[in-house]
């Protein structure tokens, strides 16, 4: 760890460290009880991957049971429980964390701070995100319902009003569900409040907002989404809890309640999330694509602003998910135009990581193929969305495979796909060891297959009527073979994740070893050891452009002259 | 220059996504199909809805291929060669082009606002002809349930409406109401799904312009036994469509040689549940039984009605349908005999 490696002098403290002790315990209790950035985004990091592999365990269950017509592999209840568990898990145990994740991991060290604005309100949210994701899952064990104890919530991850209602929900099954997802949800608020705040005060000198690095843009946008749309979520969940308990009418529609209610409440969160959750895969993007492209991002202004623009346009999107319950054709026709209005800004996204690439010398490590897989991926989910936005049409898709078949091109074809490319470029910085690449490279294809043999197919199967949240089928509905195929295209996505584990746990201890600045990068996370040290830097980082690693390398044509 | 018919990208996108189509089994024909997919539409709703969904692959067909191509060019010129280490020409942006990417889409989404509102607005606000048929449908957990208002008879799980021409069309219009949670009706030959919603009184039209069975399923989760609230519509020509109302319209059938069952079932709980005209059973929780012989399928569409199927039914509604709301009652195998003999004379 010699200083001189460094391109900004001084960013370490040379001194040598305090002896510590080492016995399993204190480094436990190390990791409970620390405030640090790095190790938050870390446990953040390791939640996400532990549920990612709850929640594809429970999608693998699912898929043997639908892989042929008419079978008897688990039960209609134990069916309905996976598959709500499924998406609860994946949405808010998964999908969430890995926004914090990344948030906390990389923004500190990308704005040149030494933590974030709120230490130990990022250590409450993400024991209270933690704690709320174990207290879902312990209705499994504990959750009296209606068929005895061990009921886990199985009214779908939507939980439509009324069924939701004590009337048909009775037992504490959904329960656990909506107390979790406050208990979750508030976590989820204090990490999105110190994002912003870290984002907005914490950036080093001469890092104006216009020079501050896509990842973190695309995060601050992120956190803000996410405070105007998990309000609404706690606030429903919460008239959900006094409804079943305090004898309140909300969404209690055999004593004059409206489900209409919960609809709106619940997609007024529910389509913004989606965004949330993608935000973070095209921070990664704009990351990983022009290091890898040797390129600087094309339009950056215009990225910023089309993020700044799909923020907005999410808002006013959410009844597109309400095709099908009758509203007016006036309100069918205004959802219909906010919602392909969502398509321009996202489509200049698309177009400016092209050029990104266009004239590059593009370098094809595992990070990179995963990032080209997402581009693919994410221009047909967004072509589907468009077809899904189509009001006449959407009354036939809703609720079918097809629907399920575009949103896991958004969650696994995107996100996911950008989640491992992430992890692929940014693991030498956190432990200091190189991914293997070739381990890299077999989980990128088979993932890759698996993925298009499993959602390609499931578009079929919805233009044939096959509808979603159904635990069998009739043989004589023609949907077995298509079934069949999906059911394979998931245990090859399975043996791929797999893969990915172990290069995970094999790369931790026997990685080639990285060294600070292995792919070459220039935004400020690459100027500090790897793994970096607590203080993150020693000195402040004094900053220039947008790139300050590239006007260091090359102080002939630095960035700043052209910005 | 004005390119070849077969050459142009809508054209070739419906082309591949027709081949695809085949590929996965799908039968290209007039009329009811096994496989309820929505590219055999049979009514006006679906049809309109078929075209559209062409006009909307084309456009984002081509969106496709120009994108893809494009992505994949990049992919194959710009990859890094051997040894060289040196930086390529960097570029920060450009307004031009940045306008023309924002510009084009901006005017695709327009056509594509447009012609859908187009759609909806012909489909949701068609004014209802005189010679329309009324049916309200009232989902239930785990069953249909049609009452026609004007002949007065209640239908349960099978739908019968008559055929419709396209020169005198006689539709359908459907009242969507449930009785407890959200439903979906979904026959995708016929229309798209709309949903039924307690306190929430939907509409939707189909005119059927073949005969034969149309199926479909809920659309919306509404518990255990989701999976199995099967649709079955039944399309009749108009002389089959007066006898079976005229049918449904007698009570029910007083057979002598079954009296034994029929005490079973007015003594047992059955009549909490079940209505059979012209009896003292007249509960309203369960499907009406007046002319449960009628029907070709037992617990909505799971089960062909045999006798076999309906005394396993009653035995134990698990067997077919596990945590259907139908409790089994314990009978005796004689009581099951006796009181499947008496559904049996119920034509």
């Amino acid at each position: 760890m010699a200083d001189q490696t460094l391109p900004i002098h001084g960013s370490l403290d040379l001194t040598p460290p305090r002896e510590q002790e080492n016995t399993w315990l204190d480094i436990l209790h190390d990791w409970v009880i620390t405030v640090d950035h790095k190790k938050l985004g870390l446990m953040y990091m390791m939640m996400a991957i532990f549920f990612l592999l709850v929640g594809g365990a429970e999608a693998i269950l699912i898929r043997i049971q639908l892989a042929v017509p008419d079978h008897h592999f688990i039960s209609p209840q134990t069916f309905n429980r996976l598959f709500t568990m499924h998406g609860t898990t994946m949405v808010f145990l998964v999908g969430m964390p890995l926004v914090f994740a990344w948030g906390n991991y990389i923004i500190p060290l990308q704005v040149g701070a030494r933590d974030m604005a709120f230490p130990r309100l990022n250590a409450f949210s993400f024991w209270l995100t933690l704690l709320g994701g174990l207290f879902l899952y312990y209705s499994f064990i504990g959750g009296p319902g209606l068929y005895g104890t061990g009921s886990a919530p199985d009214v779908t991850w939507w939980a439509y009003a009324p069924l939701t209602a004590r009337a048909f929900s009775p037992g504490n099954a959904t329960d656990y569900w909506a107390l979790a997802l406050i208990v979750t949800g508030f976590g989820t608020l204090g990490g999105g409040i110190n994002i912003i705040a870290t984002a907005i005060s914490m950036r080093c000198k001469g890092m104006t907002l216009m020079r501050m690095p896509l990842f973190t843009w695309l995060l601050l946008v992120d956190s803000g989404l996410l405070l105007v749309t998990i309000t609404p979520l706690t606030a429903a969940q919460i008239m959900l809890v006094i409804d079943r308990y305090l004898g309140a009418h909300f969404f209690d529609t055999q004593a004059g309640g409206q489900a209409y209610l919960w609809m709106h409440f619940f997609w007024i969160f529910g389509h913004p999330e989606v965004y949330v959750l993608v935000f973070p895969a095209f921070a990664i993007a704009s990351e990983v694509i022009p290091v890898f492209s040797r390129k600087a991002i094309f339009g950056y202004p215009a990225m910023v602003a089309a993020s700044v623009g799909i923020g907005f346009v999410s808002l006013g999107v959410w009844a597109h998910h309400m095709f099908t319950v009758g509203m007016t054709s006036a309100g069918n026709a205004f959802f219909v135009l906010s919602t392909m209005l969502v398509g321009i800004p996202t489509g200049i996204k698309i177009f400016n990581w092209v050029a990104t690439m266009w004239g590059g010398k593009i370098r094809f490590h595992t990070p990179m193929l995963f990032c080209v897989g997402f581009l693919f991926q994410f221009l047909i989910a967004g072509l589907t969305g468009i077809m899904l936005s189509v009001a006449p049409w959407n009354w036939q898709l809703h609720g079918s495979y097809f629907v399920i078949a575009h949103f896991h091109y958004v969650l696994v074809g995107a996100i996911v796909f950008n989640v491992f490319a992430g992890i692929y470029y940014w693991f030498p910085k956190a432990t200091g060891r190189m991914m293997n690449e070739t381990l890299g490279k077999w989980h990128f294809w088979l993932f890759f297959i698996g993925f298009h043999v499993t959602f390609d197919t499931m578009h079929f199967a919805g233009l044939e009527g096959m509808p979603r949240w159904i635990y069998t089928y009739p043989a004589d509905r023609g949907w077995a073979h298509l079934n069949l195929v999906i059911s394979i295209g998931g245990v090859i996505q399975a043996v791929a994740v797999l893969i990915f584990a172990f290069n995970l746990f094999w790369s931790l201890f026997k990685g080639k070893i990285a060294g600070n600045d292995p792919w070459d990068a220039w935004t400020l996370e690459w100027a500090t050891s790897s793994p970096p040290p607590v203080y993150n830097f020693a000195t402040d980082p004094v900053v220039h452009s947008r790139r300050p690693l590239w006007d260091l390398k090359h102080p002939e044509d630095p960035d700043w002259k052209y910005e | 220059m004005k390119l070849p018919g077969w050459l142009r990208v809508g054209r070739i996108a419906r082309l591949v996504f027709v081949v695809a189509l085949l590929l996965s089994g799908y039968a290209f024909a007039d009329g009811p199909q096994a496989t309820p997919s929505i590219y055999a539409p049979a009514s006006t709703p679906a049809s309109e809805i078929d075209h559209l969904s062409f006009f909307v692959l084309e456009i984002t067909g081509a969106i496709f291929v120009v994108v893809a191509g494009l992505l994949t060019y990049v992919i194959l010129r710009f990859r890094a060669k051997g040894s060289d280490d040196s930086e390529p020409a960097q570029i920060y942006g450009s307004n031009q082009v940045e306008l023309a990417w924002t510009v084009i889409p901006v005017l695709i989404v327009v056509v594509l606002f447009l012609t859908t509102a187009r759609v909806i607005f012909a489909i949701q606000d068609a004014p209802q002809p005189q010679a329309a048929l009324n049916v309200t449908v009232v989902g239930h957990q785990f069953w249909w349930e049609y009452r026609y208002p004007k002949q007065g008879i209640v239908a349960v799980n099978e739908l019968h409406v008559p055929v419709s021409d396209t020169t005198h069309p006689s539709p359908t219009y459907l009242k969507l109401l449930s009785a407890d949670v959200d439903h979906s009706f979904w026959v995708p030959q016929l229309a798209g799904k709309f949903d039924l919603i307690p306190n929430h009184p939907n509409d939707m039209w189909i005119d059927p312009l073949h005969t034969g069975v149309y199926v479909g399923q809920c659309g919306q989760f509404c518990g255990v036994q989701h999976a199995n609230m099967l649709l079955r519509v039944y399309v009749d020509t108009p002389e089959q469509f007066a006898a079976w109302v005229a049918n449904q319209a007698k009570p029910g059938v007083q057979d002598p040689t079954a009296a034994e069952g029929r005490h079973v079932f007015e003594t047992e709980a059955c009549m909490n549940c079940h209505t059979v005209q012209g009896t003292a059973a007249t509960g309203r929780f369960g499907p009406d039984l007046t002319h449960l012989m009628s029907r070709d399928t037992l617990a909505s569409g799971v089960k062909p009605n045999t006798r076999d199927n309906l005394r396993e039914w009653i035995r134990n509604p698990d067997t077919f349908k596990p945590g259907s709301l139908m409790p089994a009652m314990q009978l005796s195998d004689n009581q099951l005999d006796q009181v499947t003999t008496y559904l049996e004379t119920l034509k």
